[in-house]
């Protein structure tokens, strides 16, 4: 039952308001905490030594001991862990890379930006075309358009993103010729041609869920009775439906959009290695072929950092949107 | 006035409906276990079906097109390709099916005991499932399977570390709604122990549903299996597996492309038929219950 | 009061697609200025035969036969103030563009009519100043904003579909005050939907009963009460319950 009060209730800057968004903080730094370690044991529960699949089976003793020593694995397993958390805070590192012998940040940091922008040209593609999808679908519910559209992610669901990617470079690139087979073209604006097909592998492979949650949504705002009342007091359909309807879809097309950032990098990491491009993706596949452990756990933290920092941006943006989250008391 | 009901969400209770008219009432179902059962036969006759050897070489035969002798023509080395793509179903389905037992399991159990005890229980389980949830799928699947050691026993371990999350987050869900409800709390009135009702009153009620995220699941897992093998830390060659086979026939791509191309058609049409069983079967338990 | 009906509902019958009759042949009309009262319990239709005045039906559900006659236009107040109001727009600004669509101004004036208007119901001056959205205001105060948004199209019925059931019975009271104060000032027409025969006496010169999507019976609010014709208008009039007797007086809205 609702509680009425006969004032107007505070707005934000009241005491309560801001509780969601501590709480939102010390989960997010907990999650982190435990990603942390999370990398930390990710290099023992290699079954065997490290070092050995490192060296390969016949290397001497004395190697062995050395590369222990590199690995830090020489040390009891809590001075490995406060060494690596100690170099984590004061450099953000996770050590040398072993075949490299750069820091692991710089690498990453020198293959970041290629990756970046794909997920970039990749998610504002994937929302765009989502949802243009979901508003022809909620607004045709139940006729022939949306019976079509609703069919994509049952169809699509069974696409490996990788095979989808092979497929139109056969098709646009091979047939076609419209884009480079793979690799990334000179300058900006090679970079942003070649980038064109493997975005839109990216895409294609998010559209199905997006569309999904989406259209959901809007038929939820669609068919709640503000609607009814704007169109009782003559407002015209398509003001309703781009002003309001769209407007009270946006905030949770955002919170979907956090969940998939995980899938969004996941997908991206494996659509590089099918283009040929020197990105993270292509770091992380060198690095497990090298056996490359400090570079594999430092991909690893960079990418779960990604997730969980943007996933905390768009709660705290979202609640910060949401008139609803400031002025309950 | 209420307005027609939104049916995206998935049905809540029920019991698996036993008659066979009830699957023929149900067109997704029955398509679904049409397209299935095809797919099952041909993987268990396959040997009786076709004269070839899936691993045999023939480089005298090799990158042939389709013809009456080979179906879908040759590959790179003179393998029959529809021969190897059902072997191939066969590796890969048995795969994907063991694989989701384990997580199943897990799975089921964490969500119901973190949504049914609340509290730390559920705290705690859920820092443990936002931790997995902040490594992208494929990352960790990627790692963990190069780690464990490619092959099949890799694949295992992976899931068995990160495929329970789904069903622990979606019973969880539905755990704590029956938590609140009146059976749930006449059950514990009477003085029935916490485990009791957790396996005997609510798992009838949460397996459902599960079963139906267990179907899409399969989905993400064939996909993960097919992309692992195709980046060459899942199934080694040369048994038989369609990631692999997809990414022996990359470099043929523009003089026969089918090599790459139809054994991805395999995933999709596995896909397709595992969405419409857990399509139908969310139906028959929606309208059921 | 002139005797020229300003809304008529003629063998009115709403159906659902799966041939299931909702609303069944329902007949009544209205006068210039007059308020009539649809009673009947939950599922009884009522609402359904508003939104089919109001010309909006629900997804799924058609107007199978009859005619709704209506010579002025027609606006309606919601039961769930809260549901009624668009929660991420501030609600002077969802007034302002009802008064800009229905009333062709400018954008400006409609603003200064949308402000009047919110003054008038009683609404905190601070909306002037501030931008307020609907979950800021308390469920009074929305269905306010709801009957001011459906003043703005300046109805010559106002269609009131339970507008009380969601609140505090305080709050109620002064919602109902309004609208009858407002009816005496503009003398629009009025259907209220109601289970509560309670407030429908008092509001309705007359009342029209419905079960299971009929009529079964209607007439002056007075005669009808003392000489209900139908066991079910009893046990309407029963479901009331009446205060304890205290000092003699019973239950009065006036």
């Amino acid at each position: 039952m609702m509680k009425s009060k006969l004032t107007l209730s505070g707005a934000a800057g009241n005491n309560g308001s801001y509780k969601w968004l501590a709480l939102a903080l010390v989960r997010a730094l907990l999650v982190i905490l435990c990603v942390m370690t999370a990398v930390f044991f990710l290099i023992r529960i290699v079954p065997g030594d490290p070092a050995k699949m490192i060296l390969g089976e016949y290397s001497t003793p004395e190697a062995l001991k050395n590369m222990h020593h590199t690995l830090g694995l020489d040390l009891s397993l809590w001075d490995q862990f406060t060494r690596f958390v100690k170099l984590l805070f004061t450099q953000g590192d996770t050590g040398n890379s072993i075949i490299a012998g750069t820091s692991t940040r710089e690498l990453i940091a020198e293959r970041a930006p290629v990756t970046l922008l794909l997920i970039v040209i990749a998610s504002v593609l994937a929302i765009i075309v989502a949802l243009l999808l979901a508003t022809v679908a909620a607004t045709h519910k139940d006729k022939l358009l949306d019976h079509l559209i609703r069919i994509i992610p049952a169809v699509t669901l069974g696409m490996p993103v990788f095979w989808v990617g092979i497929l139109f470079i056969l098709f646009f690139s091979v047939r076609l010729g419209w884009f480079p087979v793979g690799g990334i073209g000179e300058g900006w604006s090679g970079t942003l041609h070649s980038l064109v097909l493997p975005a839109v592998t990216i895409a294609f492979s998010q559209i199905p869920t997006l569309v999904r949650s989406l259209r959901a949504q809007m038929l939820e705002v669609l068919e709640s009775e503000f609607v009814v009342t704007l169109h009782a007091a003559g407002i015209p359909s398509r003001v309703i439906l781009f002003k309001h309807v769209l407007r009270n879809s946006a905030l949770p097309t955002l919170m979907l959009l956090g969940v998939n950032v995980s899938y969004l990098i996941g997908g991206t990491l494996v659509v590089e290695q099918v283009f040929g491009i020197k990105g993270i993706g292509s770091l992380l596949f060198t690095s497990i072929s090298n056996r490359d452990f400090p570079v594999i756990q430092g991909i690893a933290l960079y990418c779960a950092l990604a997730v969980v920092i943007i996933s905390l941006l768009i709660e705290i943006i979202s609640g910060w949107l949401d008139p609803r989250t400031k002025g309950k008391s | 006035m209420n307005t027609t009901q939104i049916d995206t969400t998935l049905p809540d209770l029920g019991k698996p409906a036993s008659g066979l008219r009830r699957v023929l009432n149900t067109p997704s179902l029955l398509i679904g276990i049409i397209m299935f059962t095809i797919l099952i036969l041909l993987a268990i006759f396959i040997p009786y079906l076709s004269p070839y050897n899936p691993t045999e070489q023939n480089l005298s035969a090799f990158l042939q097109p389709p013809s009456a002798a080979h179906w879908l023509g040759t590959d790179q080395l003179g393998r029959d390709l529809f021969t190897r793509l059902i072997y191939a179903a066969r590796t890969d389905l048995t795969i994907m099916v063991l694989a989701e037992i384990i997580p199943f399991c897990t799975g089921v159990m964490l969500g119901m005991i973190s949504g049914y005890y609340g509290k730390w229980t559920d705290r705690i389980i859920a820092l443990v499932t936002d931790t997995f949830i902040a490594f992208p799928f494929y990352l960790i699947v990627i790692i963990v399977a190069f780690a464990s050691g490619a092959g099949e026993r890799g694949i295992y371990i992976t899931f068995i570390l990160v495929g329970w999350i789904v069903f622990a987050r979606v019973v969880r869900g539905l755990s704590a709604s029956f938590r609140k409800q009146e059976w749930i709390a006449s059950a514990q009135t009477l003085g029935l122990p916490g485990h009791r009702i957790l396996l005997r009153h609510l798992l009838p009620n949460v397996l459902p549903q599960a079963v139906v995220v267990l179907m899409t699941d399969m989905i993400g897992l064939l996909v993960a299996i097919v992309t692992l093998g195709y980046l060459g830390i899942g199934i080694a060659p040369p048994t038989p597996d369609w990631g692999t086979m997809i990414a022996d026939g990359q470099p043929f791509i523009t003089t026969a492309w089918w090599l790459s191309a139809v054994p991805g058609f395999a995933v999709v049409y596995t896909g397709i038929a595992l969405s419409l069983l857990g399509d139908g079967l969310a139906d028959i338990w929606r309208r059921k219950g | 009061m002139t005797i020229q009906p300003v809304l008529e509902l003629e063998e009115l019958t709403l159906a659902a697609p799966s041939t299931e009759i909702l609303v069944n042949s329902i007949s009544f009309s209205l006068e210039r200025g007059e308020s009539l009262g649809l009673v009947g319990e939950s599922g009884s239709g009522k609402s359904l035969t508003l939104r089919a005045i109001l010309g909006l039906l629900p997804r799924g559900v058609e107007q199978t036969g009859g005619v709704v006659r209506s010579k002025v236009s027609s606006a309606m107040v919601f039961q769930d103030p809260r549901g009624a109001l668009d929660p991420l727009c501030p609600v002077v600004k969802q007034l302002t563009e009802v008064v800009y669509y229905r009333q062709r101004t400018s954008l400006k004036a409609a603003r200064r009519i949308a402000l009047e208007l919110l003054e008038r119901l009683g609404l905190p001056a601070s909306l002037k100043t501030k931008d307020r959205y609907p979950g800021q205001l308390s469920g009074g105060q929305c269905q306010r904003v709801v009957i001011a948004l459906a003043l703005a199209c300046k109805p010559g019925i106002l269609l009131c579909d339970e507008p009380t059931t969601a609140l505090d019975v305080t709050v109620q009271r002064q919602i109902i005050d309004t609208i009858t104060s407002l009816q005496q000032e503009l003398g629009f027409a009025m259907v209220f939907v109601t289970h509560n025969l309670a407030i429908a006496a008092n509001l309705c010169s007359r009342l029209v009963v419905m079960k299971q999507g009929r009529i079964i019976e209607q007439g002056e609010t007075h005669s009808l009460l003392r000489h209900p014709a139908e066991a079910y208008t009893q046990m309407l009039m029963d479901s009331v319950l009446p205060l304890p007797e205290l000092e003699g007086g019973g239950v009065s809205w006036k």
